[in-house]
C-alpha cells in the first residue's frame, strides 16, 4: 500500500523502475484518482484494451505517476456496455487519451449524469465508420473502408470583430501535420483549438502482428527524433517482463545515447528558435552543430538518428578507445562554442524582445494540465525522471535539474541551453568510467499475459510504454505514449493574449511531437 | 554585433560539393520534357508534404539547408505553398487521415510538376506499411517520379533524389 493511494491494494511489477497495478471497480476508479492527485500525483498515460478472448470484456488502463513510482489502474468493463467514469475533472490531459480510447477499443468517459463527456473523435476522422473499432481483435486489421465524411464541431468564439483562422494540416514549414483553428480580434489570439490525429496510422496495431523482441524497431520509429528514449522505454518494459538485467556498460551506453539524442534536439531548437526570432545566424550556427554531431552519430554508432543501436538485453553498439577520445574531443568544442553563441544569443536584443514574457505557461497552468518534460521545467515543475526517480544508470550519475520559473519563451531557450551543458557532463562522466562488461544479455523467453512499464526521460519529457505479452512471444498490447499528449492542450493555453505572428515561435518554444500523439 | 561577426568569420564557408544525380532512383521516365526540367533545375521551389511519417525524414529535410548541404545554394528553396511550387517532397506511409490533404497539395502545384518520395515508407510503406489506417507507399495514392529509400535517408541522397528529377533524361 502506498502513502498516495490509501486502502488500495497493489501489486509489484518487477523491473527498472518502480510500479504497481491494481484492478478496480468503477467506484475504487474514482477514488483512486482522486487520492492520487490529492497526493499530488499526475496522470502519466490512459488506454484501453480488449480482453473480450479471456472474457473478461474490454478494460482501461490509467497509469498514475506518483510519488513512490508508477501505479496502473486497471478497471474491466463489460463488451455491451463498455462506459467508465470520466477522469477529466480530475486529471485535464485525460480528455484527448479517453477519447483517443473511444475511437480505437469503444470504451467512453461519462460523467456522473451518464453522458460523454466529449463525444467528438480523436483520432478517428474519416478512415473508417463510426460503430467499427480498429483495435478491438475482431475487427480485421487491413479492411479498408469507403472514406467517409470529416466534420469536426470546433468551439467557436462569437463576438465583434472576432474571426477565425484555420491553419493546416499541410503547414506552411517542413513540420508535421495537424489543425490550428485560431479565434482572433485583430492579431491578439482569444482561442487556439487544435485537432489532431492526422499522422494515425495504426502503430499500436501494427505492434500486435510483431514479435517481442522484433518490435523494438517499430518502438523506435513512433517519433523519429525520441528514437532512443522509446526504444530504452520499450527494452525496458520487455526486460522486466524476461527478468533480465542489462550489463553496466551497456546501460551506461544507453544514457550516452540519450544524452546525445537530447543534444541534438536541442541544438537543432537553438538554431530554429533563433530563425523564428528573426536571428537566422542562429540557424546556421546551430544546424552546423548539429550535423556535426549526427556525423559522429554515423561514424561511431552507424546511425544518424542513434536508430537500432538500443537492442532487447541491452546496446547494439560499443566504443573502442579512441572513439572515446573523438567523443570527448567534439564534447569540448561543443561546449565552447554553445557558450560562444549563447552569449551572442543573450546580447541579441532584437531576439531577447522576441523571446522575453512570449507565451508564458504559469507554473499553476502547467501543473494543473499535467504538463511534463522542459516546458514544464520551464515553468518552475521540478519534473524530470532523470533525477527522480532515477533509473539506472542515472542513480549513478547525478543528473542535475535545470528550471526556469517563467515559463516564457526565453524560459525555454535557457532550459535547453542548461540542459545542454548539462547533457555534455554526462556524457563526460559517462564516457570517463564505462565498465568493461557484455553490449548485450540474452532475454529468456516471456510468458503469456506479463506486463511490462517502461518510463524514460526523453529529450521532450518522459515517455513511457505499457507492453503486453502474447502467446509464443508475440506482442498482445503495447501502448506507447509521448509527453506530447500532456503538452499540445499547454500550448493553447500559452498563446492566449499572443499575437498570431507570434505563434511559430511560441509553437516551437514547446517542439511537440504530432506523430507521439497520433500513433 | 562584432562577436556574431567573428563568429561567422571563424567559422568560414562550410558547404561541401552536392551529390551527382542517380538514374536508378527513378520510377519513370521521361515524363517531362527536357527544356521543362532544364528550367525547373535552374530554381526549382519544392513544397514538403509529411503524408504521416515518423518526423525522421523531416529532420533530414531540415538538414539539406544547413551549412554543409546548403541547398538554397544550388538554387533550390522549401516554399510555404503548393501553389508556389514545381515539386512536391513527400514522406512517410500516406495515412488515411492525411490522404486527401495530400491529393488536394498535389492538385494544387501547378503543371508540370514532380513528386519525389522520400524514405522506405515513402517507398514502400516500410515498418507500418499498409492497414485500416494507412495507405502505405506514396505512389498508392499520388503519382511518384523519383523515390529515395532510407530511414530516413541522408541529406545527401534526399538532395540526389531532388536533382535526379530535374536532371534532363539520359539518352
Amino acid at each position: 500500500m502506498l502513502a498516495s493511494l490509501p486502502g488500495v491494494p497493489l501489486k509489484p511489477l518487477a523491473g527498472a523502475i518502480p510500479a504497481w497495478r491494481t484492478e478496480l471497480d468503477a467506484r475504487g476508479w474514482r477514488a483512486a484518482a482522486t487520492a492520487a492527485a490529492a497526493a499530488g500525483a499526475r496522470l502519466g498515460a490512459l488506454w484501453a484494451s480488449d480482453e473480450r478472448d479471456r472474457d473478461a470484456g474490454l478494460r482501461v488502463h490509467a497509469l498514475l505517476v506518483c510519488y513512490e513510482g508508477l501505479v496502473c489502474l486497471e478497471l474491466a468493463l463489460p463488451a455491451t456496455q463498455a462506459r467508465f467514469p470520466d477522469l477529466s475533472d480530475i486529471f485535464p490531459c485525460a480528455g484527448r487519451m479517453q477519447r483517443a480510447g473511444y475511437d480505437l477499443i469503444g470504451t467512453r468517459a461519462v460523467d456522473g449524469a451518464g453522458q460523454p463527456a466529449d463525444a467528438r473523435g480523436w483520432l478517428r476522422h474519416a478512415a473508417w465508420p463510426e460503430d467499427v473499432f480498429p483495435l478491438r481483435r475482431d475487427t480485421t486489421s487491413d479492411a479498408a473502408w469507403p472514406a467517409g465524411e470529416d466534420r469536426y464541431a470546433f468551439v467557436t468564439v462569437e463576438g465583434d470583430g472576432v474571426h477565425e483562422i484555420p491553419v493546416g494540416p499541410v503547414h506552411a514549414g517542413t513540420i508535421e501535420p495537424g489543425h490550428f483553428r485560431f479565434s482572433v480580434v485583430g492579431e491578439r489570439v482569444l482561442r487556439l483549438e487544435e485537432r489532431l490525429g492526422y499522422k494515425h496510422k495504426g502503430v499500436e496495431r501494427r505492434f500486435e502482428q510483431m514479435k517481442l523482441e522484433d518490435a523494438i524497431r517499430l518502438a523506435g520509429r513512433i517519433s523519429g527524433d525520441s528514437s532512443v528514449a522509446y526504444a530504452w522505454a520499450y527494452a525496458m518494459a520487455l526486460e522486466s517482463m524476461a527478468g533480465a538485467q542489462p550489463a553496466e556498460r551497456a546501460l551506461l551506453l544507453r544514457a550516452l545515447l540519450l544524452e546525445r539524442e537530447r543534444i541534438a534536439n536541442h541544438l537543432g531548437d537553438l538554431g530554429y528558435l533563433g530563425n523564428d526570432g528573426g536571428l537566422a545566424f542562429g540557424l546556421a550556427q546551430f544546424s552546423r552543430l548539429k550535423e556535426d554531431v549526427l556525423r559522429l552519430n554515423a561514424r561511431l554508432f552507424g546511425h544518424r538518428y542513434l536508430m537500432d543501436c538500443v537492442v532487447p538485453g541491452g546496446v547494439a553498439v560499443d566504443l573502442e578507445p579512441t572513439e572515446v577520445t573523438s567523443l570527448l574531443d567534439e564534447a569540448e568544442r561543443l561546449e565552447r562554442e554553445i557558450l560562444r553563441l549563447r552569449e551572442i544569443y543573450d546580447d541579441h536584443a532584437g531576439l531577447q524582445d522576441r523571446f522575453v514574457a512570449c507565451g508564458k505557461l504559469s507554473a499553476e497552468t502547467a501543473a494543473l494540465l499535467g504538463v511534463v518534460g522542459l516546458a514544464a521545467r520551464a515553468s518552475g515543475l521540478a519534473i524530470d525522471a532523470r533525477v527522480y526517480p532515477a533509473w539506472a544508470p542515472y542513480d549513478q550519475l547525478e543528473p542535475r535539474m535545470c528550471t526556469r520559473r517563467h515559463g516564457d519563451v526565453a524560459a525555454r531557450v535557457n532550459v535547453r541551453f542548461e540542459e545542454l551543458l548539462e547533457s555534455l557532463r554526462l556524457e563526460r562522466r559517462i564516457l570517463g568510467g564505462l565498465p568493461p562488461g557484455a553490449g548485450r544479455v540474452p532475454l529468456a523467453s516471456v510468458a503469456a499475459g506479463m506486463l511490462g512499464l517502461g518510463w524514460i526521460e526523453g529529450w521532450r519529457g518522459e515517455i513511457f510504454v505499457a507492453l503486453e505479452s502474447g502467446v509464443d512471444g508475440s506482442v498482445r498490447r503495447c501502448h506507447p505514449h509521448d509527453p506530447s499528449w500532456q503538452n499540445w492542450p499547454a500550448l493553447e493555453h500559452a498563446i492566449l493574449g499572443n499575437i498570431v505572428p507570434d505563434f511559430p515561435l511560441i509553437n516551437k518554444s514547446f517542439n511537440l511531437s504530432y506523430a507521439g500523439q497520433d500513433l | 554585433m562584432h562577436k556574431l561577426l567573428r563568429q561567422i568569420a571563424r567559422v568560414g564557408i562550410k558547404t561541401e560539393a552536392p551529390p551527382a544525380p542517380d538514374d536508378a532512383l527513378r520510377t519513370v521516365r521521361g515524363r517531362l520534357n527536357d527544356e521543362v526540367l532544364r528550367l525547373l533545375g535552374r530554381a526549382l521551389a519544392i513544397r514538403h508534404v509529411d503524408a504521416g511519417s515518423c518526423n525522421g525524414c523531416e529532420l533530414e529535410i531540415h538538414a539539406i539547408n544547413n551549412p554543409y548541404y546548403n541547398i538554397e545554394g544550388l538554387g533550390i528553396r522549401l516554399v510555404a505553398s503548393p501553389r508556389h511550387a514545381d515539386m512536391l517532397l513527400v514522406t512517410g506511409p500516406v495515412s488515411r487521415n492525411m490522404e486527401a490533404a495530400l491529393r488536394r497539395t498535389y492538385d494544387a502545384v501547378p503543371e508540370p510538376k514532380l513528386v519525389v518520395a522520400i524514405g522506405d515508407c515513402g517507398c514502400t510503406g516500410g515498418i507500418f506499411g499498409e492497414g485500416y489506417a494507412s495507405r502505405g507507399r506514396v505512389a498508392n495514392v499520388i503519382p511518384v517520379d523519383v523515390a529515395v529509400p532510407g530511414c530516413p535517408p541522408a541529406p545527401a541522397a534526399i538532395m540526389q533524389g531532388i536533382l535526379t528529377a530535374v536532371q534532363r533524361a539520359r539518352r
